[in-house]
């Protein structure tokens, strides 16, 4: 068994034209961002998927934690007066 | 977490699933579930990354260009489809390099259809038409299975694995449309590999023990039975068309049900390749321990040489 360390983990964001956002595709193992883009060319790209990668090592996301999701994301819940249904207008108003 | 407590939360979890919702990585979930996951989980990535070897045996050696591209395509195709899932996979906290040991010390398992030879090039036909078949009918309904990663990664399969089949069944074609050598090439490929294709859809109903909680985990929507069914009733059509004699006497259309009897499965030969029996489970094992100790210089490098070129990096940047 190997004792030098292992390849770090990297996330891969690809978009796949222009007009479109990067998106998660997946994640790979990989020495550095070099060859983790490269592998990220191999492994999720092969049928033209995209035109442009983003990796990023994994431990330098910092995600929320879905059992805080309550006092997280509750304070959007209540504001109803958020979305334009929430205003009665009459019937005959045109185009707002 | 008081018992009462787990009970409740095992309750919802139940019950996201049961409405369709997806399961993500950091939720909760019931330690069975992320163990049956891991399970199989890595033994669909195992599948992937051993099925590479029988057909690799071939790459040099095929008649044309045009074959050679295809079927070095499909083979980086699925060295791929293992990876995506061995990072679906990591995500339920189990690392790459446990994975990997599991395989290599024979813990984990693999399909057991690789474990036989390709000992002609009508092999690389039947495999593509048949094996490749057989796992399209196992992989489809797991595009809507409950844990996101395992779903996603399987969206990814489906859409890529549709080219293997076809190229499989087009060597078939060619082979039964050629020479009498070439055709009896292509049936005595078919029946070698027939029986063990059927046996891919998993032992019979009556003696799967997963698949009650596998039902309702998503991770199955149909029986064994049922899957096996359907891959019948839609190959028996597709030898017919090219003149290819399924290896089956037995095999009969049954106009009341509207599918094909079959003959008996050999269970036992199904049971002792699982248990290592098979023509080819040592050497493939080989192959693959081999490859990995063979290739651990090299990721020790480039290890090596990342991590100095980012010293060096930092002490530029000082």
């Amino acid at each position: 068994m190997t004792t030098t360390k292992n390849w770090p983990l990297w996330e891969v964001f690809v978009r796949s034209k222009n007009g479109l956002e990067h998106r998660h595709f997946g994640s790979l193992h990989a020495a550095d961002a070099d060859m983790a883009l490269e592998n990220a060319r191999d492994v999720y790209t092969r049928r033209n998927e995209g035109v442009s990668i983003w990796v990023v090592e994994s431990k330098n996301i910092t995600a929320s934690n879905p059992e805080h999701n309550g006092e997280m994301f509750e304070p959007a819940k209540d504001k109803v007066y958020r979305h334009p249904t929430f205003y009665e207008l009459p019937d005959e108003v045109k185009y707002m | 977490m008081s018992e009462e407590q787990i009970r409740n939360l095992e309750k919802q979890f139940e019950e996201r699933i049961a409405r369709d919702e997806k399961i993500e990585p950091k939720d909760w979930m019931p330690e069975k579930y992320r163990q049956t996951h891991i399970r199989q989980m890595s033994q669909h990535a195992h599948s992937e990354v051993v099925g590479m070897l029988p057909e690799g045996n071939w790459i040099t050696r095929a008649p044309s260009l045009r074959r050679k591209v295809a079927l070095l395509a499909k083979v980086q195709d699925e060295a791929g489809h293992g990876l995506y899932l061995y990072s679906a996979t990591e995500t339920l906290g189990i690392s790459r390099e446990e994975m990997y040991e599991q395989l290599h010390t024979g813990k984990a398992k693999y399909s057991s259809i690789f474990n036989y030879p390709t000992i002609t090039w009508a092999d690389i036909g039947a495999i593509g038409w048949l094996v490749d078949g057989a796992a399209i009918i196992n992989q489809v309904p797991l595009c809507s299975t409950s844990f996101g990663p395992y779903a996603r990664a399987m969206v990814r399969v489906c859409k890529e694995e549709s080219f293997h089949q076809r190229q499989g069944y087009e060597i078939m074609i060619k082979l039964s449309s050629g020479t009498p050598e070439q055709k009896e090439m292509a049936q005595d490929a078919l029946n070698r590999w027939w029986w063990p294709s059927l046996m891919m859809l998993g032992p019979t109903d009556a003696e799967s023990v997963h698949t009650e909680q596998s039902m309702k985990w998503k991770l199955k929507r149909k029986s064994n039975d049922e899957l096996r069914q359907q891959f019948i009733d839609q190959t028996v059509p597709q030898a017919d068309l090219i003149g290819l004699t399924i290896p089956d006497p037995d095999l009969k259309w049954n106009e009341e049900r509207g599918s094909y009897d079959f003959g008996e499965i050999d269970w036992d030969e199904f049971w002792q390749v699982v248990k290592g029996h098979g023509p080819m489970n040592k050497e493939r094992m080989k192959a693959r321990v081999g490859a990995w100790e063979r290739g651990e210089w090299v990721r020790d490098a480039a290890m090596a040489h990342a991590e100095k070129k980012a010293e060096r990096k930092e002490k530029e940047a000082v």
